[in-house]
């Protein structure tokens, strides 16, 4: 279901037939369009363009004066300096996003399953009380957590912050599945259960084939939030050097008091938004359809 | 019968991880951030948990710190919700018919939500810097240049102005996802039905208020419940930008400083809790309507 309200979005709509004579209004309105809609294709594009044109300049070839102007001559110093410092907290953190991504998609697929076609009693208001799961601030959950991984021997580890992406990623992760089976007809499950097939068979030889454009939806849709995670990291890595993923690094270089390195710090923006910004490029697609499972109308 | 109910046991039995890690991570979670928020832990060095009562929640109304927060989020609340919520209905509007290049305004309109704004915030803090005149900087200094000098301000720093400013990033980030979800419910409509007003003699405005805007209110619904627990939540935005700055604290921004810098355990559940209610008096009804409606099908 939730694939294909996706697919009215992602889908160019068909304008062939809009193109019979315009006449004068007609042309009018259409010239108004663009122009709105350049001028809001500006809006989006001014930030990533002040933040990509500034990372040619050097370290401290940026003043506040300058920064819409295009680089006079390419300077790539800040790109070095600024890897530097993101080097280590970027692999660190693409190890444990992705190991967070891969253990949620696989409980969001067998939570998913089961609560789509294989109810028992009360799994909807499991499921429920899952959803709710999805909307509540974290900050709700955080002194209990963070009391929770060093009783564990947890503090102090980045697996804190596997944990908590895969535990508080199930609401999320359960309903893009969910939405996504339900819309496989029953009578296949109930031909293959006519057949003495079981439950966990169905999964292996139906289910799971059929559930690729899906995982890559979850898996995308857990690498971007966990990528971007500011609030876990901060809480729960307390700002710890040795565990800093990059989010927290990046904070750390830009946030406090380095103005004058307006350089290096947009380069290191840039740098940390690279990895999402790429799979937005590349699977663009099953992003969107991920953001739009998570508004719950499926 | 009995191969079905042991399936149905067998599924139970699938899900039971995850609803333990549920019942524990968030929901015993929570419960025991209440018990704390009503405990006087109100610092690091005291590791029992004595009872105080609804004392920390009082306290929060009498603490001006708090009270200026708790403001500031309202004012950012409003502002986001209706900027987002225009400029994303707008976005839409304009592409729904199909236009030559669709693909490419929406694929801009979207990337910014694929960025984290601890990154962005840099940018955004350039751009909306507060310096003027012959130092002009960001939009001060585009406003300048096409002679609106006058409207030069100190954005996200002004001590009055500064959650409205703020909320100008938050809807440069949401608007594509607000595009996304009305264009998804503009297309939902055959076109059949624009096709029979218009045959009817019916202007292309009255089409889209008379038969077009009513058949969107779910997602006028959806997208309201969306902004508004993003805006409730805001965090990462807000310390991108301008870190701990007072004119810019919100409830989630206070709530860490609270929690982190002064280990005032007891006072930040108690924020917490305050900022969990906030947002349920919103989503239990929501939930509880999608519920329903999916019930109905």
């Amino acid at each position: 279901m939730s694939s294909s309200i996706a697919d009215r979005v992602i889908t160019n709509k068909d304008i062939s037939r809009n193109r019979r004579k315009l006449g004068f209004k007609g042309t009018a309105w259409l010239i108004a369009r663009y122009i709105g809609l350049i001028f809001l294709f500006g809006f989006a594009v001014l930030p990533i363009y002040v933040m990509v044109i500034n990372s040619f300049k050097g370290i401290t070839g940026v003043n506040q004066m300058n920064a819409f102007n295009i680089p006079t001559k390419l300077n790539f110093e800040a790109w070095p300096a600024a890897w530097a410092v993101l080097q280590v907290p970027m692999l660190r953190t693409l190890v444990f996003v992705l190991q967070s991504s891969i253990i949620s998609a696989i409980l969001g697929s067998i939570n998913g399953y089961v609560i789509a076609k294989w109810r028992f009693k009360g799994s909807k208001l499991v499921f429920t009380l899952f959803l709710f799961g999805m909307f509540i601030p974290y900050q709700a959950i955080m002194i209990p957590l963070v009391q929770f991984n060093n009783r564990m021997g947890l503090g102090g580890s980045i697996y804190t912050l596997v944990l908590a992406h895969v535990v508080y990623g199930i609401p999320i992760c359960t309903l893009i599945f969910r939405n996504y089976y339900a819309a496989i007809p029953d009578e296949i499950i109930e031909a293959a259960r006519v057949d003495g097939a079981s439950m966990v068979y169905i999964y292996r030889t139906i289910i799971l084939p059929l559930s690729i454009p899906c995982f890559v939806v979850v898996l995308i849709w857990q690498f971007t939030s966990a990528w971007n995670d500011f609030l876990f990291a901060i809480f729960l890595t307390g700002g710890a050097p040795n565990l800093a993923v990059a989010t927290t690094a990046l904070n750390f270089l830009t946030g406090s008091g380095n103005q004058i390195y307006y350089g290096t710090n947009m380069t290191a923006s840039l740098i940390v938004s690279i990895p999402t910004l790429l799979v937005y490029m590349f699977l663009g697609r099953y992003f969107l359809r991920g953001l739009l499972s998570g508004s719950l109308k499926g | 019968m009995q191969k079905r109910l042991k399936s149905r046991v067998g599924g139970f039995f699938f899900v039971l991880p995850s609803i333990i890690a549920v019942a524990i991570f968030v929901y015993g979670m929570i419960a025991y951030t209440l018990r704390i928020s009503m405990s006087n832990r109100t610092s690091a060095y005291i590791t029992n948990l004595g009872w105080a009562g609804l004392k920390n929640y009082t306290g929060l109304f009498h603490d001006t710190d708090f009270m200026h927060s708790f403001g500031n989020l309202l004012k950012f609340t409003i502002v986001f919700i209706l900027g987002a919520l225009l400029t994303g209905l707008i976005m839409s509007l304009l592409l729904e018919k199909g236009i030559k290049g669709e693909g490419l305004f929406r694929s801009f309109y979207l990337y910014p939500l694929a960025i984290s704004f601890i990154a962005m915030g840099t940018v955004w803090r350039w751009l909306m810097s507060p310096n003027k005149d012959k130092e002009a900087s960001g939009f001060n200094l585009i406003l300048k240049s096409v002679h609106l000098g006058f409207l030069q301000n100190d954005w996200f720093t002004s001590s009055t102005g500064s959650m409205y400013a703020m909320a100008l990033p938050a809807v440069w980030q949401v608007s594509g996802y607000v595009m996304a979800l009305f264009l998804a419910g503009f297309r939902g409509i055959p076109d059949e039905m624009r096709e029979a007003a218009r045959v009817d003699g019916a202007t292309e405005f009255q089409i889209y208020r008379q038969i077009l805007f009513p058949q969107l209110s779910p997602t006028f619904l959806t997208v309201l419940i969306i902004l508004g627990h993003i805006s409730m939540k805001v965090f990462d935005l807000i310390v991108g930008i301008s870190g701990k700055s007072y004119v810019t604290k919100v409830l989630s921004v206070y709530m860490w400083q609270v929690t982190f810098d002064a280990t005032n355990f007891a006072k930040g559940s108690a924020i917490a809790i305050f900022l969990l209610l906030l947002i349920a008096i919103v989503v239990i009804p929501y939930l509880r309507y999608v519920n329903k409606s999916e019930e109905m099908k």
